[in-house]
This record gives structure tokens, C-alpha cells and sequence, in this order.
């Protein structure tokens, strides 16, 4: 019996069709849908280490743990004493499952970091110390055997020995609604690109709004190799007064 | 096993607040445990003072002032409930440890033998009491299954004698008045009470007198679970199996474990591969044998049991417990280090996921917070860890606050920890979106205009020039593309000395970088940046 070629346009379709079912809730938590499509798994890899850099770094980080929240796992703030927690409350983040360590001192931060990891689902540091890479690779090592993310946020990365497992940077930011003198900051539209390893080796990049007029988080226009059709949220609604 | 659908008749001992006795050396004096900030037993002075189970620590401290505050620490529990268990194995081999300070056995032989239950009950008690020196109030109780006979003993009163039976066939006559909040003693099921009780069931009696049908149909398994125990029947019955006994796991201790930490080491191995070998037959565990043995050929063996499954985390700390009680026991056993360690599956139930998520879940995870909570307080201080909480406010710093997570309940949900807490308008207060980084300290810049010059804002909220670039040290000078304000802010106008009267600014530098300015006397400052 002649067995048919197989349509590999189709097999890769249907591929892609089913990668964020099989990648189900206990390996992966999830993240605002529109970053979706631009992490590996679809969502935060649990277990892994995540940095965000950039214009907008504090924004993403709390964009990509908020979901998480809201589905239930804890997320713990250590060491950043400036975030912004309305921001976070504004960006998904549940209030009620995060808890804050503003200031551990260098000492109690890695302790504090690795009873974390143990305890809750995402993790958000800037060490504003330099890391050993013993002190890293132990929190790593913790971070995979817990199942827990661990998200750097903004600041310098080269306080880590070595690169996390994904990298969001945010690129070129754009804001709405504010002219010379008049109006206010309403949205952001920010270039997004995702690097790292583990089958993000090759960038993604898309134009996100950060938020968005109506304060959601969504695609601005879809990722460049996919580039048809017309921005995913119309500007034309914009508010006045 | 016997295939009539008949509860298993059950004798209790329940040593009641037993953390209080693990904990404080002396009965007398005002002690109370806590976890998550949650009174969960009380002694009896502190009872006298009006503490009451399930109080916070803050309140119970209120009420009696001289409380002297403990940790709950279940490893301490069952270190000091060991040598009881230990003192009734003389009378029945098949005792079952629920959780310490309760334990439980089938009455079916040991009756016969001590000539009924009632007699069995006074023996029971004796030398339970015998073997706490008479230092703690102990009960008994007997009755047609587990549920019914805790409850029963929980109803021994000292004054009429340590012990309660319940006679034969009578079980479901005797939980019926109980309130459905009885229900909680054995099963997690606290949205299922709470909704029951607000149907108006409020007595075991009126939930057994539902069509079980019906029950199973609106509740699901919790609800089956919860009916069957308050008809008398017992729960287990339902679907246990005796597991082959391939499924028991053991390993070799070598060198010869004589400390607990070690020996837990070994305890957490065995109890993940249990749980790998039932999960893949899918089973779960409800009653497992610890078994040791010492270098001398000493076996030393307690089942515990769990009405709902035990999970590996729970085999495993019941595991540890268990050793802690061995090695740390001062009946002098065993007289050698362990040098073997298994664990039996002796009861398994078919495992359905949605009811092992019913039986952990959410909670379990909430229980982890917690346990990291007081470690890190432990560590670091009782105001090192924070909440966040919603409050009034206009600037993007005041309207979020931290609190210490001493002071609020983690076990339940925090209405103040939503964005829709402070539901009245703030009057000038900056717009959405929020910014991401708020500096705790402000950080001065100069605002000039297109000459250079500092930009001023007048007392009627008139700028002097359009602000064209932002200098912030140890930063090449960021151009402004666009801004909006001032947003004069005028706070506390009727205190002199708090009186706060400054002007906001956003700015947006070439590359979309956005700042939140305040100007004030002059002072330029960035009070958040919307990164």
C-alpha cells in the first residue's frame, strides 16, 4: 500500500495547533495571551529562569506573572522596593497571592530567594548585589526542582553568571494620548522580542500594547513573519477628554 | 473484606488541644499554639481567659495577656504522642494514628478479650492516663465507625468517667444532633459545611435524612463522603482495596541511622517512590505502615491513617514524625540504630484526581506560603515580610501599601488586597495607567526649556516655558517629545504644617521612556517611572 508523502505545511500546522494543549497547566503557567505566542511553551516554563530588560522591563515582568496569580499559585517579590503594585494590580497581578520582601540585605537574599522558590510559583528579584554563580546555580537548580520561575526583573542581568533561560526585552516604547502640554499618558506600544534557550534560540518579536487604551494587555500588530491583516486593537478608540 | 455495608466499630482516644501538651511543660499555665497566625489549640488557663480556637494570635494575646505563644510544630506533636500509642500496642497490635493526640482501633478482638467494650474503654483510658503520668485529660470513645467514635469521645466528660460508648447500631441515632460542622474534625470540606449550614442542615441528622442520590448528584464526592459519615456509615468501606504487597517500599539504612535528619532524608525518598508506585497502578494511599528495624533485629512498626489520601508530602512528614518518635522517645527504644525502613500501603483507594486536588489543592499551596512565611520571619524579622493592600490615595506610591503579613490572615481571601477596596474617587489623583517603578527615594533632576532655563510652575499653576530636556545624574540628558501637566496637587490645605502644595508632570523622552515629575518649591524630583 503506498503510504501518502506527508504535507509537512500541514503536520507543522497542526503542530503548532496542539503545542500549548500538550504543554498543560502543571508544566507551564500561564501568561497575558497576547506574550503567549511569543514564549517557547506558551506560557512560563516551570522551572525555568526569565529576565526582562529593556524600557519596559518592570511592566513585563509583572504583565508575565499576573495570570499565574489570578489562576491560583503565589508570586513573591524580593529585594525590589520600587515596583509599582498598583501597576501590578493594574497589569493582572492578584494582590492577595503576592507577597513582598522589600529588603532582605545582602545576606538574607539568596536564603530568602530559595525558601521562596520552595514556597511560591513566580518569583521576582534584581539582586542589586553581584551573584556568585554558586549562589545562582544552587537558586537555579532550586527554581527546576521546585517548579517554580524565577523572573529577573529590569536592571542588569550581568549580576547572573550566565544568561536566564528567556530573555523579554522590550524595545522602542510609543505612548498615546499625550501631546505637548496637553492630554496624558494613556497607552504604550512597545516592541517586544523574546530570546533565550530551549527552543527560543531564535528571536520572536512583536508590538504589544503595554497596556492598551482600554488598560489590557494585547497585540499591537502580530509577530513580523506572520505580518498580514491589520493591528489586533483599533486605534480609533481612543477616549477623549 | 465483609461485604455488608456495616461501619466498623471503633474505639477513639483523643487527648484533646495535645499541641498544648507537646509543647508547654507545666498544665497549668496560660499557653497557647498557633499556625498562620491561627490559635489551634489552647490551654485550659488560657481557655478560662476566653481564647478560643481558631482566634488570631493578636486577639488571643488581647484576651489574655500573659498567653505565653508557640509554633505549631507537628514533629513535636508526634514525638510526644509516640510513647502513648506505644503504651496501648500491649493491648491490640492494629492501633492507627490519625493525627497526634488521635488514635484509633477496631474494637472487634481486643473486646472479646477484656470482656466487652465498656470494659475495654476503662482499660483504655487507664493506661493512656498511665502513661501521661495523669497530666492531660484524655477520652475515649466507642461507637459503630471512626467519625462516630470521635465524636463520642470528644463527648466523654471527665466528670462522668473518661470514657463514652455508643451501643452497637446506634451510631447514626447518636451523630444525628451533632452540628454538620463535626463533619470538618475528619474532612476538608469547609465551602461544603458552610453552604450546607446555610441551606438550613445544620445537623448531621438532617444531612443523613437526604436521598444519597441526591447528594452525590448536587455535591459530588465530597458530598457522597460527608453523607456517608454523617449516616454512621464509614467512609472507607467505599473502595478500599488490600494492595499486593509488592507495592510496599524499603531500603537499607547503611551506616546504621540513629539521628532524625538523616533517617527524614531516607523517610522522603521512600514516601515519593510509594507515591510513584500507587500513582501508577492509580491508587492512593490511606493507611501506610511505618515499619523499622534496628541493628539488634528490634521491628518496630505504627500505621497511620488518613480519611481522606495521603499524598507523598504527607507519608512523608508522618514518616519523619514517626522517627522523631522512635529516636527521640525516652521509653529507650530502640536500644540501636535503624538499619532498615519500609513502608506498606495497608489500605489503598482508587485515586480520582479531582478528589486529590479536593483533599490538597489550593490549600496545600497556601499551607507551603505560610511555612515559608514564618521561616522567613524567623529569619529576618516579623516585619520583613509584607502584604500588599489597597488603600486611598492620589500619588501611585500611597495607594498601595505594604503590611506586615503577621498582621493579616493568609488563609483566606484579602478584599483589601483588590483594586476595587477603595471604591470612592480620589480627586486628583494620577490617572491610570499606573506606573511600574515608584522609587521610595525621590530622586532630584533639573527641567529646563529649549534655552536652558529652569522651568518654573507659577502659584497658579502656570509654567514658565515648556520643559524640553530632563538631566538625571549619571544619564546623558533625555529629551522631552511630549509632556502634559501641571496637575497642581494641594494636600492637607488645613494643617500648617503637613500643608503639601506641589505640581505633577509626565514626560516622554525621545525614546518612549515616560517619567512622573513633581515639582515643589522648585525642587524637581522623578516620583515614578512608567517603565
Amino acid at each position: 500500500m503506498a503510504v501518502p508523502a506527508p504535507d509537512l505545511a500541514v503536520l507543522r500546522q497542526l503542530g503548532e495547533r496542539v503545542r500549548p494543549l500538550s504543554a498543560a497547566a502543571e508544566r507551564v503557567l500561564p501568561v497575558p495571551e497576547a506574550l503567549a505566542g511569543l514564549l517557547p511553551l506558551g506560557g512560563l516554563g516551570r522551572g525555568t529562569t526569565v529576565a526582562t530588560a529593556g524600557s519596559a522591563a518592570s511592566s513585563l515582568a509583572l504583565a508575565l506573572a499576573g495570570p499565574a496569580t489570578m489562576a491560583g499559585s503565589w508570586c513573591a517579590i524580593v529585594g525590589v522596593a520600587d515596583l509599582g503594585l498598583l501597576a501590578a494590580a493594574e497589569l493582572g497581578v492578584d494582590l492577595g497571592r503576592t507577597l513582598v520582601v522589600a529588603d532582605p540585605g545582602p545576606a538574607g537574599w539568596a536564603p530568602t530567594v530559595a525558601s521562596l522558590l520552595d514556597a511560591v510559583e513566580v518569583v521576582l528579584v534584581r539582586p542589586g548585589h553581584a551573584i556568585t554563580p554558586t549562589t545562582r546555580r544552587r537558586l537555579v537548580a532550586r527554581a527546576r526542582d521546585r517548579g517554580s520561575v524565577l523572573v529577573h526583573v529590569g536592571g542588569r542581568v550581568t549580576v547572573w553568571a550566565e544568561a536566564p533561560d528567556l530573555t523579554v526585552t522590550a524595545g522602542a516604547s510609543r505612548w498615546e494620548g499625550i501631546g505637548e502640554g496637553h492630554g496624558r499618558l494613556r497607552a504604550r506600544q512597545v516592541e517586544v522580542a523574546v530570546a533565550g534557550r530551549r527552543g527560543a534560540d531564535r528571536p520572536r518579536r512583536a508590538s504589544l500594547w503595554l497596556p492598551g487604551p482600554d488598560g489590557r494587555i494585547a497585540l499591537a500588530s502580530p509577530a513580523p513573519s506572520a505580518a498580514t491583516g491589520e493591528p489586533a486593537t483599533p486605534a480609533a478608540l481612543r477616549e477623549v477628554g | 473484606m465483609a461485604g455488608a455495608d456495616v461501619p466498623t466499630r471503633t474505639l477513639v482516644v483523643h487527648a484533646p488541644d495535645w499541641p498544648v501538651l507537646a509543647a508547654g511543660p507545666e498544665p497549668s499555665a496560660a499557653l497557647v499554639v498557633v499556625r498562620a497566625n491561627r490559635v489551634v489549640a489552647a490551654s485550659m488557663a488560657a481557655r478560662g481567659a476566653g481564647v478560643e480556637v481558631g482566634l488570631r494570635r493578636r486577639e488571643a494575646q488581647r484576651r489574655c495577656p500573659h498567653v505565653e505563644v508557640v509554633d505549631h510544630d507537628p514533629a513535636r506533636d508526634a514525638r510526644a504522642f509516640e510513647p502513648v500509642a506505644a503504651s496501648l500496642d500491649a493491648l491490640t497490635p492494629g492501633v492507627e494514628v490519625a493525627v497526634p493526640g488521635t488514635l484509633a482501633f477496631a474494637t472487634r478482638g481486643p473486646s472479646r478479650y477484656f470482656g466487652g467494650d465498656e470494659a475495654l474503654a476503662g482499660r483504655v483510658a487507664q493506661t493512656v492516663s498511665d502513661a501521661l503520668h495523669g497530666r492531660w485529660p484524655v477520652r475515649v470513645g466507642v461507637a459503630d465507625g471512626a467519625f462516630a467514635a470521635l465524636l463520642a469521645a470528644r463527648a466523654a466528660h471527665p466528670r462522668g468517667g473518661p470514657a463514652r460508648v455508643v451501643a452497637p447500631g446506634e451510631g447514626a441515632a447518636f451523630l444525628a444532633p451533632h452540628p454538620v460542622d463535626a463533619l470538618l474534625e475528619v474532612l476538608e470540606v469547609p465551602e461544603l459545611v458552610d453552604v450546607w449550614r446555610r441551606l438550613g442542615l445544620r445537623t448531621l441528622g438532617r444531612v443523613a435524612h437526604l436521598p444519597r442520590g441526591e447528594v452525590v448528584s448536587r455535591f459530588g464526592p465530597a458530598g457522597a463522603a460527608a453523607h456517608r459519615l454523617a449516616s454512621g456509615l464509614d467512609l472507607r468501606p467505599l473502595a478500599i482495596r488490600r494492595p499486593a504487597p509488592e507495592l510496599a517500599v524499603g531500603c537499607e539504612l547503611d551506616p546504621p541511622v540513629e539521628r532524625v535528619d538523616r533517617a527524614a532524608f531516607a523517610a522522603k525518598a521512600l514516601a515519593d517512590e510509594l507515591h510513584a508506585r500507587l500513582g501508577a497502578d492509580g491508587l492512593a494511599c490511606t493507611q501506610v505502615l511505618v515499619e523499622a528495624q534496628t541493628e539488634r533485629g528490634e521491628v518496630l512498626a505504627r500505621r497511620w491513617r488518613h480519611e481522606g489520601a495521603l499524598d507523598a508530602g504527607a507519608v512523608a512528614d508522618r514518616v519523619r514524625w514517626q522517627l522523631e518518635g522512635w529516636l527521640t522517645s525516652s521509653g529507650a527504644r530502640p536500644r540501636a540504630g535503624l538499619v532498615q525502613l519500609r513502608l506498606v500501603p495497608v489500605e489503598v483507594v482508587a485515586a480520582r484526581g479531582r478528589q486529590l486536588g479536593f483533599w490538597g489543592g489550593e490549600t496545600r499551596i497556601d499551607e507551603r506560603v505560610w511555612r515559608a512565611v514564618a521561616r522567613l520571619q524567623a529569619q529576618l524579622g516579623a516585619d520583613a515580610v509584607t502584604v500588599p493592600e489597597v488603600r486611598g490615595g492620589r500619588g501611585p506610591g500611597e495607594r498601595v501599601v505594604q503590611v506586615p503579613v503577621a498582621t493579616v490572615d493568609l488563609t483566606q481571601a484579602r478584599p483589601a488586597a483588590r483594586l476595587d477596596a477603595v471604591a470612592e474617587p480620589w480627586p486628583g489623583r494620577v490617572p491610570p495607567p499606573a506606573p511600574a517603578t515608584v522609587p521610595h527615594e525621590p530622586e532630584l533632576v533639573a527641567v529646563v526649556d529649549a534655552e536652558g532655563r529652569e522651568v518654573r510652575v507659577s502659584g497658579r499653576a502656570e509654567v514658565s516655558a515648556p520643559p524640553a530636556v530632563v538631566h538625571r545624574r549619571g544619564r546623558p540628558p533625555a529629551e522631552v517629545t511630549a509632556w502634559a501637566g501641571p496637575w497642581p496637587v494641594d494636600e492637607r490645605w488645613w494643617d500648617r504644617t503637613r500643608h503639601r502644595r506641589r505640581a505633577r508632570f509626565q514626560v516622554v523622552d525621545e525614546e518612549g521612556g515616560a517619567l512622573l515629575l513633581a515639582v515643589e518649591g522648585g525642587r524637581w524630583w522623578i516620583e515614578a517611572v512608567y517603565d
